[in-house]
């Protein structure tokens, strides 16, 4: 059993959820994950470490509620237990000093950013954080960002904050100013954004990184479930990654392969809206 | 009660049939397809025994079971002592009893089969490991072990693992299992299906050994949450068991479509996440008429009759070799067969098809005819030219095996292995660090649950010895 120290919610249906887990704390290092399973009957769901704390034993993660299984999972109050948490897994980002890096983070994926944009800062890297939304009360982590990047920029597609429009806008613009091109990019997010990323720094070839969450079960190199399509190989995302060159991953494969079991997921969505509805009635 | 009958009269006994669901029954549900013995049958068969002094049938069992004297004391009537000459010499009796391939180890050397029909020494070991666990109140005591003060870390709760555990703990050492996932038993669990080994026996078989003393951590993953090296300064010795790997893949076009699964997946959703099992399972599974899954050996056959409880209206085995070559256990071939399987054989596949909107729609195969031997002693298959045909299938499932797991190895420099990635182990089950030991999948790739508790028993014996030096 896994102790819930704190649970806040950060944006709309975006919780930040410190566990104790001490072994975790200690070996994990920026880019991994844990697979979480609330109790007995629940799925494993695979989510990124965003932070940890050796001293304290504990680890950061922050959940994006949109299935029925992660809104169970953040409905842990602190004092509540989650039955497993299990890591860290995936390989480390490889971290060294680029000198002018680029980050780029959508939705949940800033969370996912942050490990990394610390351990970036903390390799001597010059950083600027791109976060996008879909409107201002989306947009997570800018303090945090910030206070690690030389730079933050922020994007919303409805220009509530920052920049109106997507987070290709602000890279497009820095990759055609030599005073400002990067080195290297790390895109974490939509996997429409990380392939718009993608597409966008190919033809310049800029060193590009994404980190991906495709369907996982065990997440110990068992299953096979997570597997992407990396230039001309299949890759397994929780032993080989979760990180890949991005100019290699089959965006579009990987994208479909997430839609597998829409049917599956609507069906339950709604048996649990029906009984939560049931129980409001009692 | 004696076991005294002349050879004659029991060789006038015939072979005892294991009473079985119906297959049109349980091809609809997930119930335990053999049903166990009688005491009549268990008692007629056990006089089967000659008590023949050769005991070959010991020789066969990779954890040497004594057998003759289990079954005599059964013929006997003396259960408790049954239970105890049984449980002494194999950790996992009921499992065993269940799942090993008695009909080419033990069964195959017995002296009754060279005329007619072996004694059916699985089936007795599961009579009297059930009765064990149905009377827990009538089991002699084992004498308790004086505690040695010596520390074992075991990494993986399948079976090698759970029998190293248990030899080691009645030696008196004290023994901590590390299970990468969130529930005990390893592919006993994950992998076989509960129509072959109902879940309520592997907890049982746990559970006697947390009476021994053995902790059971989950969700430790000995490579990623601590390392062997860790493990090393902690306890005195350390024993790998981990496990196979990831899928083998295919290598045909359309293999990451909706609808592709690997074994390991499709078995791991419905047995260790219950889904499409239960109503309310968190885990969803995917459901579709027409399964066509690819492989000949145990997994296939677990798959595949998976896929038929889960509704399939047409689950296939697709295999590239003819049917005398399927490594498969006769048993399973012949209760998938009953059940409505339908075997597809010297056919082999070439490409998965898709749907408009990326799903798998059919599996395009080619026709095999069976060429001169080859270096496993199986007829090499070759393609016919020209014989490419599709099946039409929703869900197609890779059972042709897997490769060694790399997450432990990949932080153990020191630990040696071969050119597949498989940890290297003496016959003693030792490694290249002194103190380490390893057996099961990750050191044969993939084999049985008998021979990774063969392993488990003998890397058990290497410890001790190397603790008493």
């Amino acid at each position: 059993m896994f102790e819930v120290v704190s649970n806040e919610i950060l944006a709309e249906n975006l919780h930040k959820m410190v566990l104790v887990a001490p072994r975790i704390a200690r070996a994990r290092k920026a880019g991994q994950f844990v697979i979480v399973r609330l109790d007995q009957g629940e799925e494993r769901i695979p989510l990124t470490i965003g932070d940890a704390d050796q001293a304290a034993g504990t680890i950061t993660l922050f959940i994006q509620a949109i299935g029925a299984s992660t809104r169970k999972i953040v409905a842990t109050p602190a004092g509540g237990f989650i039955r497993d948490v299990a890591g860290p897994l995936g390989k480390e980002t490889h971290i060294t000093n680029w000198g002018r890096v680029v980050c780029v983070g959508g939705g949940v994926g800033t969370a996912v950013l942050f490990p990394l944009v610390k351990a970036l800062a903390e390799a001597g890297n010059e950083i600027t954080t791109i976060i996008g939304g879909r409107s201002e009360k989306y947009v997570i982590l800018a303090d945090e960002l910030g206070a690690l990047s030389k730079n933050l920029i922020i994007t919303t597609e409805d220009g509530s904050q920052g920049y109106k429009g997507f987070v290709t806008g602000p890279l497009s613009e820095m990759l055609a100013d030599p005073e400002r091109v990067p080195q290297a990019v790390f895109a974490v997010g939509p996997v429409p954004m990380m392939k718009a990323v993608a597409n966008i720094t190919r033809e310049p070839g800029i060193e590009t990184i994404v980190s991906l969450n495709p369907i996982m079960i065990d997440g110990t190199g068992m299953c096979g479930g997570c597997r992407v399509q990396v230039g001309n190989q299949t890759k397994f995302a929780c032993v080989d990654g979760p990180e890949f060159d991005a100019h290699l991953v089959d965006f579009d494969g990987l994208s479909d392969r997430l839609t597998s079991y829409r049917k599956e997921e609507a069906a339950r969505h709604a048996a649990e809206g029906c009984k939560l509805a049931k129980e409001v009635a009692k | 009660m004696s076991n005294d009958l002349s050879p004659k009269e029991r060789m006038a006994i015939d072979r005892v049939h294991m009473p079985e669901l119906p297959a049109d029954e349980r091809n609809k549900n997930f119930e335990e397809v053999n049903l166990g013995l009688s005491e009549d049958q268990a008692l007629s068969e056990a006089k089967r025994c000659l008590q023949c002094k050769t005991r070959n049938c010991v020789a066969g069992c990779p954890v040497g079971v004594s057998i003759p004297e289990f079954i005599d004391a059964l013929a006997c009537e003396d259960m408790p002592r049954a239970a105890q000459i049984l449980r002494g010499d194999n950790a996992l009796p009921a499992v065993c009893g269940r799942v090993c391939p008695q009909e080419t180890q033990c069964e195959a050397l017995c002296i009754r089969g060279k005329k007619g029909d072996a004694v059916a020494i699985g089936y007795l070991e599961r009579y009297v490991a059930d009765w064990a666990m149905q009377h827990p109140d009538r089991l002699l005591s084992e004498p308790t072990p004086e505690p040695t003060g010596k520390s074992v870390a075991v990494v993986g709760c399948g079976p090698a693992g759970l029998t190293a555990a248990g030899e080691l703990a009645r030696q008196g050492h004290k023994v901590t299992i590390f299970e990468a996932l969130h529930d005990t038993g390893g592919v006993l669990r994950y992998g076989i299906p509960e129509f072959r080994l109902p879940k309520e026996i592997i907890d049982r078989e746990v559970a006697v050994l947390a009476q021994l003393g053995v902790t059971i951590e989950c969700n430790v993953i000995i490579g990623k949450t601590l390392t062997i090296a860790e493990l090393r300064s902690e306890f005195d010795a350390v024993f790998i068991a981990n496990g196979a790997g990831l899928p083998t893949m295919l290598n045909i076009p359309g293999e990451n479509l909706k609808g592709v699964y690997a074994a390991n997946e499709f078995l791991t959703r419905v047995n260790l996440m219950e889904a499409g099992r239960r109503e309310d399972s968190a885990t969803p599974i995917l459901q579709r008429d027409e399964v066509a899954v690819i492989g000949g050996g145990n997994t296939a056959m677990d798959c595949v009759r998976t896929a038929k409880r889960l509704g399939a209206k047409r689950a296939m085995i697709i295999y590239r070799r003819g049917e005398a070559e399927m490594p498969a256990r006769v048993e399973e071939i012949k209760h998938a067969k009953e059940e409505g399987v339908e075997f597809i054989m010297l056919t082999a596949p070439l490409e998965i098809v898709a749907t408009e909107d990326g799903w798998v729609k059919a599996l395009r195969c080619q026709r095999m005819e069976l060429g001169p031997a080859d270096d496993s002693g199986r007829r090499r298959p070759q393609a016919i030219p020209g014989s490419e045909y599709d099946i039409p299938a929703g869900i197609v499932i890779n059972a042709v095996g897997t490769n060694a797991n790399p997450l432990l190895t990949a932080t153990a420099p020191d630990l040696k292995l071969n050119k597949w990635g498989n940890v290297v182990a003496d016959e003693n089950g030792e490694t290249s660090i002194p103190g380490v030991f390893a057996g099961g999948d990750i050191v044969r790739g993939g084999a049985t649950v008998i021979l990774a508790m063969g392993d488990g028993k003998q890397a058990a014996a290497s410890i001790d010895a190397y603790l008493k030096r």
